[in-house]
């Protein structure tokens, strides 16, 4: 049995996420051979140390009914920095213009020669040569599917599973705020406000939504996969974007009568990132409902491969974390 | 573009070659050719339909180079316009003169708008159109598209192409 000390820095849904499902595959984790012992949590204002594994139940439940994890005062980036443990999983909320406490916490974990899982965008998406360079250096491993699509696999696809491939194109749909939205503004013929609106209701968008609807997460999204999957060394400036908010039901319904859905669609290839509302032919792989998230990978060898899956949600984008995690550590 | 032709070969050897070459010699694509042994005509001929994808400047060339090997041809069929896309606008685009628009992509010569639906739900709202191009290739489609795009810029319309592997650009 390996065991491996984890600290779990930000403890918002996808934190929580993380500590459920290393409760419900603790047996699972034991079949294989690996035990993960949580010894720090922390989120924006408490902490909980425990050298010998933090009881992850009581600390989920604790957060649940009075929003804390614990009484201690250390900051992340203080447990990355002065508690022994061997990975780091970064889950605090992502800023895309400084990076965020996120950055911080990376860098001080590669300082540290931790190894780092993170589903945290931001940083990856404006200092990514910087962040890989660290990681190299420290020699920590340094994985974040998380990042692009939640559970989708992406980055882990392109990287491991089609090795020997040349990937020439990825597009898809990252964004799953937005196709919730455009797919329900066809079903209902309904204006972009209108669904917008039911969307923030369900807890679907955010009370501001620029962030999803303008493009820029999906943009954030394509940066991470440039860089990783094409080698470039691109920010969230090289990436041309348009958002949805201009979009009528007239122009789903006249793209409808043409075989067509309207989808917001990511593209990366060698010659350009681009964000922007696509015709997707309605039987095709791309043109997936609701609010999943889709991409189809161009490939030399194997054609095009296309996954689908939920690209958010707690449990979802821990998954993503986790299958990071036991690759880092399974033999 | 893509070219069927009836021609009308003498029976005697080297006459199919002779008639395929200018195909090739001027960088076209062969698709196919039927013989029609059996239905050699009063004349003494033998019926071939060629099918061939040509550039279509080459086309004449091709023609020439047929007639001057003294091949009878008997019938052409152009199919000019082989490839189709939609695109669909968003905005002003009849206040933004929408004439001027179509002209942009039909005084190209190789493409041509060839059909617009136009929804205006109410006086000063945006409007949605969708357009539908017809091209001589698959190159010359992403080129018209480009050039309705620019357009869109200056006139503050938004384009919604389809997606590149539609567009067969990969």
């Amino acid at each position: 049995m390996r065991t491996v000390r984890v600290s779990i820095i930000g403890f918002g849904a996808v934190g929580q996420g993380v500590a459920n499902v290393l409760i419900d595959k603790k047996k699972y984790l034991e079949d294989i051979g690996l035990e993960f012992k949580v010894v720090a949590i922390a989120d924006s204002r408490t902490a909980v140390i425990d050298p010998d594994g933090v009881d992850l139940v009581s600390v989920v439940n604790r957060k649940k009914t009075e929003g804390t994890v614990g009484d201690d005062k250390l900051t992340g980036l203080e447990i990355i920095e002065t508690i022994d443990h061997e990975v780091v999983v970064e889950t605090t909320p992502t800023n895309i213009v400084t990076g965020g406490a996120g950055l911080h916490n990376m860098l001080m974990a590669f300082k540290k020669g931790r190894d780092l899982v993170t589903s945290n965008k931001g940083p990856l998406a404006m200092k990514y040569g910087e962040l890989i360079e660290a990681a190299d250096a420290s020699g920590s491993k340094f994985r974040f599917e998380a990042t692009v699509g939640g559970a989708m696999p992406v980055l882990n696809l392109a990287r491991d599973v089609l090795a020997g491939n040349t990937i020439t194109n990825v597009e898809g749909i990252f964004n799953g705020t937005c196709n919730y939205i455009l797919t329900r503004m066809m079903e209902e013929q309904a204006p972009y406000e209108q669904m917008l609106a039911e969307a923030q209701e369900l807890g679907y968008a955010e009370t501001d939504p620029t962030y999803d609807v303008e493009g820029i997460d999906t943009a954030c999204k394509l940066v991470i996969l440039a860089n990783c999957v094409f080698g470039m060394n691109a920010t969230h400036e090289d990436v041309t974007v348009t958002g949805i908010t201009k979009i009528t039901p007239e122009a789903l319904m006249l793209a409808q009568n043409d075989g067509y859905v309207i989808k917001l669609i990511g593209e990366v290839n060698d010659s350009r990132i681009n964000v922007a509302p696509k015709l997707v032919p309605i039987d095709h792989p791309l043109a997936v409902g609701g609010s999943l998230n889709v991409a189809s990978v161009q490939t030399d060898l194997a054609g095009p491969i296309t996954v689908t899956g939920r690209g958010a949600g707690s449990v979802e984008t821990a998954s993503a974390i986790l299958s990071d995690m036991i690759s880092i550590y399974r033999e | 573009m893509r070219v069927s032709m009836d021609i009308e070969l003498k029976d005697i050897p080297g006459q199919l070659l002779l008639a395929l070459r200018p195909v090739s010699e001027f960088k076209g694509n062969l698709i196919s050719v039927v013989h029609h042994h059996e239905k050699r005509t009063p004349r003494g001929t033998i019926p071939v339909q060629v099918v061939f994808e040509t550039k279509p400047d080459k086309l004449n060339d091709i023609i020439a180079s047929l007639e001057e090997s003294d091949i009878s041809i008997v019938r052409i069929d152009e199919k000019r316009y082989f490839e189709h896309g939609a695109v669909i606008l968003i905005g002003h685009i009849v206040h933004t003169d929408i004439q001027d628009t179509i002209d942009s992509i039909d005084n190209t010569g190789y493409a041509e708008i060839v059909d617009l639906n136009l929804s205006m739900p109410k006086i000063n709202m945006p409007s949605s159109a969708s357009l539908k191009i017809d091209a001589v290739s698959k190159e010359h489609l992403a080129q018209a598209i480009d050039i309705l795009k620019d357009i869109a810029k200056k006139k503050d319309l938004l384009v919604i192409e389809p997606i590149k592997s539609e567009l067969g650009a990969i």
